[in-house]
């Protein structure tokens, strides 16, 4: 079996072959290719990888180009939709777009696909600002940048509240083989400028697939932008997700992630700062068993004064599970009055269960206010006791704390739909049926 | 409606119930009384089923049927309910949402139909006039944050909704001005009927002026040494603790 880094390294060229050799991108997917040919994927040997290993991931034989995609009808894919709420859709099935699923828009906005921005030259000047601006250049990054070309572009022009939530949604059907698919994100958002952006991955059988996803999210001055991922994946998939946030003036940057499923999640979330009055708010709620295993790695790189930073991740492990948090707060000597914030709970629901959490602040300015925690416990015997003791049996009282305990993170969602389908998978995660929603 | 026969308990290898032998019928409101520490907590608990208490002698009877093995939220669906000395906060459950999965799990126990969004609210409404707790507290968590007053009337608020047959009040006047007090009281002496019995157990006379019991019970080192009517809870608040212990030891 060839390793998978010189699969990709010999794949490069018949991929780039195809494509159009004078484009902008090449000389990146170039420049992204030796990068990765030298970095190759992380290893626990990286102060970063420690506590997660990409081995057993990168041992299936996965297809780098699924042979054929397969055809998906709206009843294929529903139950996996938010519905229930009207928005714009961009769905990809096995990395093709699927035209006849989605719903995108160019009026006044952009709301389409990666692969017409980067070929069509009325959208080369945003291409040139904004594509492989932020995101990082170490391997995992590098080797999506290679092969960047299709995905989801959104670009929300100024003074625009988008109407209604935008769906990415990859679906992978991977019948015959396992994957290997690469998205990639670009979502530029103009000055004073709202929207709300759902993102999700689901693996539609049983063969393993691996994502290696980036998505660059550039928030202009006043702009607010929202931002919900719910990874519930089945577990034979596996997800890195690298995220870059560059914000600027007074603007908000709000992300909700949700990591239920999935053998293996990596979040690599980097959001930088580089103006003043900005706000950015990241959270998560963490429910995993078995042997799957989370990591949230974040960056807040704090650069200008007056600016806050809000982290809130609470995890719930059971089974073999394996937890990690590690979240970085840089604070800049330039960035006086920094507000920073950093929580990160756990309760282990078991003796085999794992967290690593590691807060890393480093904090440059000296006027600024910076608090961080972590706790990993279990669930409180004597609140199980007072529940069970006012008739509620021990599962329903577990689930019930369970539900407490995330409940923080919740609130504040702003659409009540995914409020609802979280509040769903939470009871199924748990095994429960509780008769309201939180 | 419940007995306890000859019941021996420890914690942790610690005896703390010597042999408690009580009897409880419907109708009657019962108090136990005694120095800390000499077991009215532990009698509570093992009643209502708290896991870590070992039973190593004698049962518990509640409507004919033994109490061994059966776990604490079986024994909430028979009727049995405890008003916690200590109240849990449990941050992110609002009030109403707990009862509401505590109704209907019970309900769902029984074999009952689960009762509706507005009988729920009617019902929530009705019980917290009783106790005169504002309806602002019912959407906050659990406890949370809560006054020990607040904590204690809303012991007594769950206890109005669960409606159950044997309550078990645990110093609940403990923590409690005069005015709460009086709530709790008037709330608890209006649950009480015929076909109920209610166990306050607690340290002072004072709750027993406004609940008043048809027999009092001194407990002491884990056993009841002397029982009889409100009169002998009066002689306890006189006269302290101390010549009980002297005459058990005497015995």
């Amino acid at each position: 079996m060839v390793h998978l880094k010189e699969k990709l390294l010999s794949s490069f060229l018949a991929f780039e072959n195809e494509k159009d050799v004078d484009a902008y991108v090449h000389g990146i997917r170039t420049k992204a290719i030796k990068n990765f040919e030298q970095e190759g994927f992380p290893t626990k040997r990286l102060e970063n990888w420690k506590y997660t290993s990409l081995k057993k991931t990168l041992q299936h034989d996965y297809k780098l180009f699924p042979s054929k995609s397969q055809t998906l009808e709206f009843k294929d894919i529903e139950s996996f939709l938010i519905n229930d709420i009207e928005s714009y859709k961009i769905i990809f099935v096995d990395g093709k777009y699927c035209s006849h699923l989605s719903e995108t828009t160019h009026d006044g906005m952009d709301i389409c696909i990666l692969s017409s921005a980067l070929t069509q030259s009325k959208y080369d000047l945003v291409i040139e600002n904004y594509f492989n601006k932020i995101s990082k250049k170490d391997g995992i990054t590098s080797l999506n940048t290679a092969f960047s070309s299709e995905g989801s572009y959104i670009h929300i022009p100024k003074n625009i509240q988008v109407d209604k939530p935008i769906q990415i949604i990859y679906f992978s059907t991977g019948k015959d083989e396992s994957v290997f698919y690469q998205p990639r994100n670009l979502i530029v958002v103009d000055e004073n400028s709202q929207v709300e952006i759902i993102e999700k991955y689901h693996s539609l059988n049983e063969n393993n697939v691996l994502v290696n996803t980036v998505t660059e999210i550039y928030a202009d001055k006043k702009s607010i932008v929202k931002h919900y991922k719910i990874q519930n994946d089945n577990n034979t998939s596996s997800l890195i997700d690298n995220t870059f946030v560059s914000q600027e003036h007074s603007s908000s940057y709000n992300l909700h992630t949700f990591s239920f499923g999935g053998e293996l999640v990596r979040n690599n979330l980097n959001i930088f700062q580089n103006d003043e009055r900005i706000e950015s708010s990241i959270k998560g709620i963490t429910i995993i068993d078995e042997n799957q295993h989370v990591d949230h790695n974040t960056l807040i790189h704090h650069r200008k004064p007056n600016c806050n930073s809000y982290q809130d991740y609470k995890g719930i492990f059971g089974g073999k599970s394996v937890g990690v948090f590690n979240g970085r707060v840089l604070v800049e000597k330039e960035a006086q009055k920094t507000n920073a914030f950093q929580a990160n709970n756990n309760v282990l629901v078991s003796d085999k269960a794992v967290i690593n959490t590691k807060p890393q602040l480093e904090i440059f300015a000296d006027d600024v206010k910076c608090s961080h925690g972590c706790t990993v416990g279990q669930l409180d015997k004597n609140a199980l006791f007072y529940l069970r003791s006012r008739g509620i049996p021990e599962k329903e009282a577990t689930a019930l704390m369970m539900y407490g305990f995330a409940n923080k993170v919740l609130t504040s969602v702003g659409i009540p739909e995914i409020k609802a389908r979280i509040n769903r998978i939470i009871a199924e995660k748990l095994g429960v049926h509780i008769g309201f929603d939180i | 409606m419940l007995e306890i026969k000859n019941i021996h308990a420890n914690i942790e290898g610690k005896s703390i119930l010597k042999g408690i032998n009580l009897e409880i019928n419907p109708g009657e409101v019962h108090a136990i009384m005694g120095p800390n520490g000499s077991g009215k907590s532990t009698l509570a608990s093992v009643i209502t089923g708290k896991e870590e208490y070992e039973i190593s002698d004698g049962d518990i009877l509640f409507e004919n049927e033994s109490l061994d093995e059966v776990s604490p939220e079986e024994r909430a669906h028979k009727g049995i309910f405890m008003s916690f000395q200590y109240p849990i906060e449990i941050p992110g459950v609002t009030t109403t949402n707990f009862l509401k999965t505590a109704i209907n799990e019970t309900k769902k126990a029984r074999g009952e139909k689960e009762m509706s969004a507005k009988d729920m609210l009617k019902m929530l409404r009705e019980k917290s006039q009783l106790l005169d707790i504002d309806s602002k507290f019912l959407s906050r968590s659990i406890n949370d944050g809560f006054s020990g007053g607040e904590k204690k009337r809303n012991e007594i608020f769950q206890m109005a909704m669960l409606e159950p047959k044997l309550a078990i009040l645990d110093e609940t006047d403990s923590g409690l001005d005069i005015d709460a007090l009086k709530i709790v009281a008037n709330g608890v002496n209006k649950l009480k009927n015929k076909n109920n019995a209610i166990l306050v157990i607690t340290h002072y006379q004072r709750l027993l002026d406004y609940i008043v019991p048809d027999y009092v019970h001194v407990l002491f080192d884990g056993k009841i040494v002397k029982s009889g009517d409100k009169n002998l809870a009066l002689e306890l608040e006189k006269k302290g603790y101390d010549w009980i212990k002297e005459e058990s030891k005497n015995k």
